[in-house]
């Protein structure tokens, strides 16, 4: 929960003394209040009044990390309940589950698949962050050495899954410096679990049979000093996902219930034998309100929008996905190629160019301002119209560039034709095709200057 | 320790319940008191709606992963419409009147009409009517579609700012429904429902906010769904209680992704499906009868 500037101002020592670097107590409470100051820098505080101001000003959800490097995971401090409320911050892990039962060569594969997934997206990487593994052969050994395994070939973070307590540590020792989160800590084990969780400095996976049972456990790791949790209250299919993870989440934001501040895992590889079902599942989960789910399918086809949903609901509705207007020279055009035209919503500008590109035909691609929207957003709001092309020519004197007379348009823009034939004399209006990535087939086949 | 209290919200407010079709399969949409899957803290009284859309012209340039299906019925709207109830299961279907398209073969009101006659007396499942998208058009086709099926209680679409009234007009004179369509905007929502309830019944008005497809905009559609669904049910907002309304499988199956793969455009277009119904949707229409039978499995 915020903490008000005047209600940080009573725990304070009130003697104006400056060593924080402010004038007075108050001062320094309001900077507190908005993030902009340290507790540390009041030499005079109370300790137990510091852990009570510490507590007060945590956010509700806290940050948890897994993983290192560039593969880290940093999940948790969710502000809102819904996105259009403000952003969601940050971008649930995606977990593909391994066994130690499985194959040889299926989990060769898979772990490769981890290191190979790789989709750009308006010049962003999708992309798996973690590895689940899971030990389901009964055989230490094998456990140990998919382990491993995953930790010498790949750079993902890992979760290790196993009921056995003792194999689960053992596994986490080899791995400890990746940072694993281990699975399941529950009621059961937790006596066992916390000293050696503290040891090796890697996060809990804490479930229970309930929320209520997930409450027992992190109030007993919080007391014991451990900070970094992932919770799974045991729901067994989507629909009691979505409860739990609304009740979590409103629990902690609305009501500042410390217990149930922490993101939480999810487990569609579990629930639905059918893959696509697992993969709808996995979708649904995601969006509301899981910190990690976890999944079974190492398939492009069916991880791609999964990955572009998560994309998707993460982006920040408080910023318009923009690019530089510009007329864009894109592979050393010249006179004689075409002219294309565009929104600057980021968008359209990634999949135009990608589509030139890809088709091998230098062209220019003229990206008109549109302040983000795409095309016929940008038209019905006279941002995108016959006189805003128009000046955009001018400004950027587009005729100068080419002999020919000719502008292809978006396919669906059929209403900017007549509109363009009366701004630009001269020029012979091209509608293009309807989605971008037929652009190059329709040039190759089509294009004469 | 602290003790856990399961943090309810009720809802005192109901999004009104919506009736298409007429008969044994007439469906109803809408009726709930919180959000979706919400079972825990209030009632949902109906599933959401799935249909299924027929072209009333045979379609050009569908992906041959969503052509494969319709493969042997699409030059006929009749047959098309007939395997998609019997065939395919689905309880609900959108015809849509692309012969009528001034941009295209713009084929006249009455011709539309006329084939939506005989598609609506050949399935007993709702339909809706989807006109051609052109507003002065649609004013003359829907109108006229209005006429000629009386008393099906169709759901007429799209219906916007500046046709409405005729098109209401006629729908309430031929006991229609309709879909308000304003473009991912709450206010011009609110304002489009308003104008219309000082002459039309409100529980036969659908909302439909314009959908976008996965990796397409998605995130907008997302957003304003759940914005509206805020309005309805936290604020009480009369005029934002009608159910919602998406459309959105013509936009996936354009795309790259869906093209590249069948099994990829599939997901692309159910799970662009699941997550409007997640943001509140009501009744979705879809264009593959996989994605229609997945969504199912998953949400009824
Ligand atoms: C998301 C959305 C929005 C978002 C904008 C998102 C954005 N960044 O553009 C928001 C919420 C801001 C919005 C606002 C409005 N919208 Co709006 N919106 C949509 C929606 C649902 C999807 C549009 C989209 O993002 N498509 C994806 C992008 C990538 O498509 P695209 O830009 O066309 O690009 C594709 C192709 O055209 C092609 N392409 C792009 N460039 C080029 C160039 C060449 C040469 C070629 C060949 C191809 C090509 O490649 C891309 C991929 O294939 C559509 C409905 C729909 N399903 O289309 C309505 C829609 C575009 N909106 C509409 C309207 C009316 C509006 C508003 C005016 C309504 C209002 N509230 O006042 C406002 C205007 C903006 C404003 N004043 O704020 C109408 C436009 C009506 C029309 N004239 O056809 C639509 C069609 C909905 C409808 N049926 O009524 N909207
Ligand atoms: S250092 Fe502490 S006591 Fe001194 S002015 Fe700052 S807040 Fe007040």
């Amino acid at each position: 929960m915020a903490l008000k500037g005047a209600e940080i101002m009573k725990m304070l020592p009130k003697t104006n003394c400056k060593e924080c670097g402010y004038a007075t107590c108050f001062a320094f409470a309001m900077k507190l209040a908005t993030g902009g100051a340290k507790l540390e820098d009041c030499p005079y505080l109370d300790p137990q009044v510091k852990a009570q101001l510490e507590a007060a000003m945590a956010p509700p959800i806290k940050l948890v990390t897994i993983g290192t490097g560039e593969n880290t995971l940093s999940i948790g401090e969710e502000q809102v309940m819904f996105r259009h409320e403000k952003t969601f911050f940050h971008e649930p892990g995606i977990a593909i589950l391994i066994s130690d039962k499985g194959a040889e060569s299926e989990i060769e594969e898979k772990l490769k698949h981890i290191n190979t997934f790789d989709f750009e997206r308006i010049g962003q990487k999708l992309r798996i962050n973690l590895l689940a593994l899971c030990f389901e052969s009964g055989d230490k050994d094998k456990f140990q050495a998919l382990v491993k395994k995953a930790y010498q070939t790949t750079e993902a973070a890992l979760i290790l899954i196993c009921e056995d307590t003792d194999v689960l540590f053992s596994a986490a020792a080899l791995c400890a410096d990746r940072k694993p989160l281990v699975y399941p800590i529950t009621n059961e084990n937790m006596n066992v679990a916390i000293p050696k969780l503290k040891k090796l400095g890697v996060a809990a996976g804490v479930k229970g049979q309930s929320i209520d049972a997930v409450v027992s456990v992190t109030s007993d790791l919080k007391d014991a000093g451990i900070e970094d949790m992932v919770l799974d209250p045991g729901f067994k299919n989507m629909l009691e996902g979505i409860r739990d993870q609304t009740l979590i989440r409103r629990a902690a934001l609305k009501k500042g219930f410390r217990p149930l501040g922490y993101p939480t895992i999810a487990f569609p590889c579990f629930m639905y034998p059918d893959r696509f079902q697992e993969t709808l599942a996995a979708a649904a989960l995601m969006t509301k309100y899981a910190g990690i789910v976890v999944w079974s399918q190492a398939n492009a086809h069916f991880l791609l929008p999964l990955l572009v949903l998560r994309f998707n609901i993460f982006s920040d509705p408080r910023r318009p996905m923009t690019v530089e207007e510009k007329a864009y020279a894109i592979g050393n055009p010249d006179e004689n190629s075409p002219v294309l035209i565009s929104t600057n919503y980021a968008l359209d500008y990634f999949i135009v160019s990608a589509a030139i590109e890809e088709g091998n035909m230098p062209a220019y691609l003229c990206i008109n301002n549109t302040e983000g929207l795409g095309v016929m957003a940008a038209w019905t709001s006279g941002k995108f119209n016959g006189e805003a092309i128009a000046e955009f020519f001018k400004k950027y004197g587009v005729a100068d560039k080419v002999k020919h007379r000719k502008l292809i348009i978006p396919g669906v823009a059929k209403k900017l034709v007549a509109e363009l034939e009366e701004e630009l004399p001269g020029w012979e209006i091209i509608l293009g095709p309807l989605e971008g990535s037929d652009i190059p087939k329709f040039l190759s086949e089509q294009w004469k200057a | 320790m602290m003790k856990y209290e399961p943090p309810l919200e009720k809802i005192s407010v109901n999004i009104r319940e919506t009736v298409v079709g007429h008969g044994e399969k007439a469906l109803k949409i809408g009726g709930e008191n919180t959000l979706p899957f919400h079972f825990f803290e209030g009632s949902l009284p109906n599933p959401p709606g799935l249909a299924l859309e027929i072209l009333d012209t045979e379609p050009e340039n569908w992906a041959p992963s969503v052509l494969e299906p319709f493969e042997d019925v699409v030059s006929d709207p009749v047959k098309w419409a007939k395997k998609c109830v019997e065939v395919f299961g689905a309880e609900m279907l959108c015809l849509r009147l692309l012969s009528a398209d001034p941009m295209g073969k713009n084929g006249s009101a009455e011709e539309a009409a006329e084939i939506t006659k005989i598609v609506a007396d050949a399935v007993d499942v709702p339909l809706i009517v989807w006109g051609t998208d052109m507003e002065e058009k649609d004013a003359q086709v829907l109108t006229q579609v209005a006429r000629a099926c009386s008393g099906k209680n169709l759901l007429l679409a799209p219906l916007v700012k500046g046709n409405y009234e005729e098109i209401a007009k006629a729908a309430m004179e031929h006991g229609h429904a309709i879909v308000a369509q304003a473009s991912m905007d709450a206010n011009l929502t609110k304002e489009l429902n308003i104008a219309l309830c000082k002459f039309f019944p409100p529980e036969k008005i659908v909302i439909d906010p314009t959908a976008s497809a996965l990796g397409y905009g998605l995130e907008y559609t997302f957003s304003i769904i759940e914005e509206i669904k805020q309005f309805g049910l936290a604020d009480k907002d009369k005029m934002m209680q009608m159910p919602i309304l998406c459309d959105f499988g013509g936009d996936c199956w354009r795309t790259k992704e869906a093209k590249e793969n069948r099994e990829q455009g599939i997901l692309w277009e159910a799970i662009t499906g699941i997550t409007f119904i997640l943001a509140g949707a009501n009744l979705l229409i879809l264009r593959h009868p996989e994605a229609l039978k997945l969504i199912k499995e998953m949400v009824v």
